[in-house]
């Protein structure tokens, strides 16, 4: 990966507590999983930013790259790589979610 | 499309110590997967080191043919456990 992406990923990861890199948006989620994720966050009351790969070719690649994780979506908080949809649910499911979200927005 | 065949295959020479691998076919399209992986090696790693694990198995599947994969990953113990 270029220096130049592996800064942009940086500058977003460091400008929001919470970021989910998903197909689609917030509102319109454009996949099951990333719909899945969007739900999971705000019955956790998450504040959160998106980013929509579909529309970055070049983030969709980088963040693959940069998480040596090849799919969307791709959660990250307090700029730590959590996981995709499956282990944000698991993690929901066990009531361990609430408390990494809680944390970093300073609610813990 | 993969076969689910293929995907065992990959996971179970790159990961030898592989105690069970369940591949289902979400779509009947062979390219919608659902994967339960049980293996010791996945004892001391979080959740994403373990998927990565698996998907470094899969390499270029995971790029193209495989269009998504719901993947569990268990120990062995926790893997007894979930099953009773």
């Amino acid at each position: 990966m270029d220096d130049q992406l592996r800064q942009r990923i940086e500058e977003i990861l460091g400008s929001h507590k919470i970021v989910l890199f998903m197909k689609g948006t917030k509102s319109f989620p454009q996949c099951g999983f990333s719909a899945t994720v969007v739900e999971v966050l705000k019955r956790v009351n998450a504040d959160f930013h998106t980013v929509n790969i579909l529309q970055d070719a070049d983030l969709r690649q980088g963040m693959k790259d940069y998480a040596s994780w090849p799919t969307f979506p791709q959660l990250y908080v307090d700029g730590r790589f959590v996981g995709g949809c499956d282990i944000v649910r698991d993690m929901y499911e066990g009531g361990e979610l609430q408390p990494i979200v809680d944390k970093a927005l300073g609610r813990a | 499309m993969v076969e689910p065949e293929t995907l065992e295959q990959r996971i179970r020479s790159a990961m030898p110590d592989v105690e069970l691998v369940r591949i289902e076919d979400l779509t009947g399209t062979k390219d919608h997967y659902q994967a339960v992986v049980v293996s010791p090696s996945f004892a001391g790693m979080t959740r994403v080191e373990q998927h990565q694990s698996v998907y470094r198995a899969l390499g270029e599947l995971m790029a193209g043919p495989v269009h998504a994969l719901a993947l569990q990953t268990y120990t062995p113990e926790a893997w007894k456990k979930k099953n009773g």
